[in-house]
């Protein structure tokens, strides 16, 4: 067991984990954050995806161990207090989900994604997401909702 | 839920601590860098390292520098530090064109130009554009660095010149002045390896080229290039014709299998027409179109 100190959602963690216990396990399993879902297990899908120091991050593919001394972010440290953060906001506004389960990766991709580029058009947020796999297929109200998201934000959608 | 072997875990201090750690713990250790490959084999228990070195935090395996004539990347640069890259888009368009269609941008943003090279998969991109630009490696072991021309690296699938008690530390590109670069790829779909992918560097003076580089991966070809291609190429002008002679010899460098990606005889005729196609562009860059 290796000790391991990891701020998650804002609040400090100290846990002993096993080596080989991938980050999203031990987010799930270990401090009860299963907002962040397994999907393909194979670093595919993108659902578990999660922001690392600030950067989105399949959590499937990366150890907790590598986590250690870093921040991380998931989908239920994204609003503030009651207010949601603008990306979730306008995944409800323009019902950017069906079954659900893509979301929280798909929301914090497309977080990493408006950081870097405030006003994307719509193929850069389609390449933006090529990590992110709905099987609903449900592309074409994501995109819509990342672009009005870029709206709120104060970007916009080119 | 798939879940690695038990391991040790370990991050390394400095590159000399890393061989220190290699030495000390045999071959049943392995370097952790970007992990998006050894992660997921560890998952299938492909592979069952029993420690694990990390070097993520090795500053000194990082960034991207111009070295006198050479472009130097360390082997820690991720992919999305590649493709964002602003001199190695000036020297070369076929960084960005590449590591466009490399994996996806999560991948991208913990992926690793050593953890690639290393893994040394046979339908690495990567691999493709080293050979064509005939880069080389810089490898360092306890007794000192040697430096090996990536047209000699790959000793099969996943085999590398690269040591048990080795690490990767740079990966090098001659600089060309007036060279056009292109790289051109087919993929089942968004994200996934190729089923063939060309990427080729032209420089044209006078009408004629005077130099060129031809890369392959995912067909086979002998250490991801094409060198009847590029010779036959050399002193010739640019035309149509002479182009599309030279991927017909580019294609005969590959070997490709049939398998679930397509049938050899659609890769080769892929080889064939993605030289073509990359060698028209950077030949067009190289004059100035």
């Amino acid at each position: 067991m290796q000790h391991i100190s990891v701020t998650v959602d804002g609040m400090e963690y100290n846990a002993e984990v096993e080596p080989r216990t991938l980050l999203v396990h031990w987010l799930r399993n270990g401090i009860g954050k299963v907002g962040t879902v397994v999907g393909c297990d194979t670093s595919n899908c993108g659902a578990c995806t999660v922001l690392l120091d600030g950067r989105s991050v399949k959590s499937c593919s990366v150890l907790a161990v590598q986590a250690n001394g870093s921040e991380v972010t998931t989908i239920q440290g994204l609003a503030d207090g009651n207010e949601w953060h603008p990306v979730q906001t306008a995944f409800k506004e323009c019902h950017g989900l069906q079954c659900g389960y893509c979301t929280p990766g798909m929301v914090l991709a497309a977080v990493d994604l408006l950081g870097e580029n405030p006003n994307p058009s719509e193929a850069e947020i389609r390449e933006g997401l090529e990590g992110n796999l709905c099987r609903c297929t449900g592309y074409h109200n994501i995109v819509k909702s990342v672009a009005y998201a870029a709206e709120l934000m104060g970007g916009g959608s080119k | 839920m798939q879940t690695p072997a038990p391991t040790d875990y370990v991050r390394a201090t400095s590159v000399s601590h890393a061989i220190s750690l290699l030495e000390e713990h045999g071959e049943e250790s392995r370097i952790l860098a970007g992990g998006h490959s050894l992660l997921p084999m560890m998952k299938l228990r492909i592979a069952r390292p029993e420690m694990l070195i990390d070097i993520n935090e090795l500053d000194e395996l990082r960034g991207i520098r111009v070295d006198g004539d050479e472009l130097v990347l360390g082997a820690m640069v991720t992919h999305r530090e590649v493709l964002e890259s602003p001199v190695l888009f000036e020297h070369y368009a076929i960084f960005r064109e590449c590591e466009k269609v490399i994996a996806d941008p999560l991948v991208r943003n913990r992926g690793t130009v050593g953890g690639s090279m290393c893994q040394a998969d046979p339908s690495e991109d990567l691999s493709a554009v080293g050979s064509a630009l005939r880069g080389s490696v810089v490898i360092q072991g306890a007794s000192g660095t040697r430096t090996v021309p990536l047209r000699e690296f790959h000793e099969g699938p996943y085999e590398t010149q690269v040591e048990p008690a080795e690490i990767m530390t740079e990966v090098r590109f001659p600089i060309r002045p007036g060279a056009g670069s292109a790289y051109e790829k087919v993929e089942r779909r968004v994200g996934d390896w190729p089923v063939c992918s060309a990427g080729v560097y032209v420089v044209v003076s006078d009408g004629l080229v005077t130099d060129c580089g031809i890369g392959l991966t995912a067909v086979s070809a002998e250490h991801f290039c094409a060198p009847a291609a590029e010779a036959f190429l050399i002193g010739k002008a640019p035309t149509e014709d002479n182009l599309r002679s030279a991927a017909q010899l580019a294609a005969d460098a590959a070997d490709p299998s049939s398998d679930q990606r397509g049938p050899a005889d659609y890769k080769k005729h892929l080889a064939n027409e993605l030289t073509y196609r990359a060698l028209v562009r950077a030949a067009a860059a190289s004059q100035g179109a």
